[in-house]
């Protein structure tokens, strides 16, 4: 059994981190995520592991860029802004095929925003997490616990497919306090270390490089082999979460923190005899596209997509599934002000009585 | 009476560098130290981007190509990770002191135990010889059509002096390598540069003045003579920190 | 004395130009890549002092030890 402890969202990761094997983290500070540098401060180096505070988001993410070229299982962490000062190194991460992690505890946006929490960075993860056409796998898990289980497996994804994988969350799962059950200390050995990498404690002995450009023919392939990737993902990988879904007339489509929010509104309703549902995504890429496709729109009136950001975001993935079979609805607080039960409740309450939005 | 062979860390081919570019004569200086120190199989090129690059082909070593001006935060991230490497990365001047200057000046700061190798061109080679910091007054680029103008683009900037201020690194010093004496000279240093990162002294930096004779628009022989003329005068050569004589 | 690897050579004129004994002379033949590249014009004069080989960028010349010479 694990260890239980008590821990705030952004210190439950950093932990969770370590015990994955992470030996190197870089980050700079913003708001609301500084407690996962700071954990790791004086964490990393307790196991032998290195902190360092960048000079800035680009530097950081250059900084695991070196360190994921290694081998070292690196991580660093940031908010909308910063995560768009790092789409430079992500795309070179995924251009040069590295595996690493990174934590993105997102904010108001756009812009400099508001340090309170929203989940205004949907499209940036999932469509375009800095230029050239890639993707990244990107898990929402919606509590501390699942954000310890999502990164203490981040790392066998990310070196799996030898690609950079992004963790979203917000301020608000970022800084609740909950239980979380800790995993064991994995220990990377000397013959774990990659044998891409350009580390020689693995044994290799002729030269080794690593590089994010590649002639045409060259990139060429590579674009096509990542496009077979990503359909691989699809096939299997998707993590999704039905929650009363299997009589509903009415779903609800929300990851994150709007999820839990959510499926509070959702158990109201029921109270009330209302037949809803709730599909929450824990990867939105790949994107449970089969979870909406399939529902029987014979049955199902509507789907309403709950999002901490206004407009919502995630609502031409659920269009492009529900192909038009019924109407998809929206709602939600923006800005970095927070969604609660009660409002939730009253939108799909007026959407339900009102059939419009 | 002296034997002189080719470094065994260079491929056996000709380089990608222009006729006369000091550029890989610079790889050659790398590559010799790399070499009389037994350090080409443990060492780890970090490669930036623009003319740097061409490196590529040409280094035998483990090497990885980083992003524009990265080369530095790449490095720490290697170096902290795997510090029993020989680390080091070679920049061009608009790389180093334009888009990676914070990058630069902060592991510098903190005195990371690697080694940077500049090399100092004055112009951004690979784009087609457009202005760079370090463009000398009055001279012509593909951006500075007329010669650059210090009220519109400032002064050529000098990494070696802006460096030796900070407390950190262990050495810091330049090399011309347009005659006998500099190129030397710049051997040394290197070698002594990869001597103090593999004593764990900390940062060590050699600013190497180079040449571009394509984008110059001279022939190889006059952009050495343009260097004693020009070049050498504003950046001067010599020793600017030395924490172990200093010490 | 000195080795000329031809085919490296790009014909900058470096060795030509720092060579103390005039040595060296561009010659007309051209190596694979077309460019005429460093002949001794007068091998005798040459005291092994290696500024040639140091400033050549490509690497292009050599001297070797002196017996591999001798036989050679």
């Amino acid at each position: 059994m694990g260890e239980k402890r008590f821990m705030k969202g952004n210190e439950a990761i950093a932990e969770a981190a370590v015990r994955a094997g992470c030996r190197f983290f870089a980050g700079y500070p913003i708001t609301p995520q500084n407690e996962i540098p700071e954990y790791l401060s004086w964490r990393l180096p307790e196991v032998g592991g290195a902190f360092v505070q960048g000079e800035s988001e680009i530097a950081s993410v250059n900084m695991v860029y070196g360190a994921a070229a290694m081998g070292t299982r690196a991580l660093t962490s940031s908010s909308g802004p910063g995560i768009s000062l790092k789409a430079e190194g992500i795309s070179y991460l995924a251009a040069a095929m590295l595996p690493a992690v990174i934590v993105n505890i997102s904010r108001g946006g756009p812009g400099l925003g508001s340090i309170q929490p929203a989940q205004s960075d949907y499209l940036q993860a999932t469509k375009a997490l800095g230029h050239g056409g890639f993707h990244a796998m990107v898990f929402a898990p919606n509590s501390a616990q699942e954000a310890v289980d999502v990164l203490y497996k981040a790392w066998d994804y990310a070196e799996r497919d030898r690609n950079p994988v992004l963790v979203l969350m917000d301020g608000c799962l970022g800084n609740i306090m909950e239980e979380v059950e800790l995993p064991p200390m994995k220990e990377m050995r000397p013959e774990d270390v990659p044998e891409w990498s350009l580390s020689r404690r693995n044994g290799r002995d002729y030269q080794g490089n690593i590089t994010p450009i590649y002639t045409e023919m060259i990139l060429e392939g590579i674009n096509a082999m990542a496009g077979e990737m990503y359909k691989t993902w699809e096939q299997e990988d998707v993590q999704v979460e039905e929650f009363m879904t299997e009589d509903a007339e009415y779903i609800i489509v929300a990851y994150g923190i709007a999820s839990r929010v959510s499926k509070e509104a959702v158990l109201k309703l029921r109270s009330e005899g209302v037949k809803i549902g709730l599909i929450r995504p824990i990867t939105l890429f790949p994107f449970p596209k089969k979870s909406i496709e399939t529902l029987d729109y014979n049955r199902v009136k509507c789907l309403i997509d709950i999002e901490m950001t206004i407009p919502a975001q995630m609502r031409d993935d659920i269009e492009l599934q529900v192909k038009g079979r019924c109407p998809v609805y929206e709602y939600g607080r923006s800005g970095g002000c927070l969604l609660d039960d009660e409002s939730v409740y009253e939108a799909i309450r007026d959407i339900i009585d009102g059939g419009d939005e | 009476m002296a034997e002189y062979k080719r470094p065994s860390s260079l491929a056996d081919a000709p380089s990608g560098y222009c006729p006369g570019c000091l550029h890989s004569l610079a790889t050659k200086l790398v590559a010799e130290a790399l070499d009389e120190l037994g350090q080409a199989e443990n060492s780890l090129n970090v490669i930036s981007v623009g003319c740097s690059a061409l490196n590529i082909l040409y280094w035998g070593n483990d090497f990885l190509s980083v992003a524009h001006g990265r080369a530095p935060a790449a490095a720490t991230g290697i170096k902290r990770t795997n510090p029993e490497r020989l680390v080091f990365a070679y920049q061009g001047d608009g790389d180093l002191c334009a888009i990676g200057l914070a990058e630069i000046m902060s592991a510098a700061n903190r005195g990371e135990n690697f080694t940077v190798i500049f090399a100092n061109n004055q112009t951004y080679g690979m784009t087609g010889g457009q202005m760079a910091p370090t463009t000398l007054i009055g001279q012509k680029t593909t951006t500075t059509v007329y010669g650059r103008d210090p009220q519109t683009t400032g002064y050529p900037m000098k990494m070696c002096e802006l460096i030796s201020t900070l407390e950190a690194p262990a050495f810091v010093a330049r090399y011309a390598l347009n005659s006998p004496k500099g190129v030397n000279d710049a051997r040394k240093g290197i070698k002594k540069a990869f001597q103090l990162q593999m004593a764990g002294k900390g940062f060590t930096f050699v600013e190497l003045l180079t040449n571009c004779p394509t984008n110059w628009h001279m022939s190889p022989l006059q952009t050495l003579e343009y260097m004693n003329t020009n070049t050498i005068p504003y950046f001067k050569p010599g020793v600017y920190k030395d924490t172990e004589v200093d010490a | 004395m000195v080795v000329i690897n031809d085919y490296l050579c790009k014909n900058c004129g470096y060795c030509v130009k720092f060579c103390p004994k005039n040595v060296l002379e561009i010659g007309t033949q051209r190596n694979k890549r077309g460019h005429f590249y460093p002949v001794a014009k007068e091998p005798d004069a040459c005291i092994s002092c290696a500024v040639c080989a140091a400033m050549c960028p490509e690497g292009a010349i050599e001297l070797p030890p002196k017996g591999d010479v001798d036989n050679g």
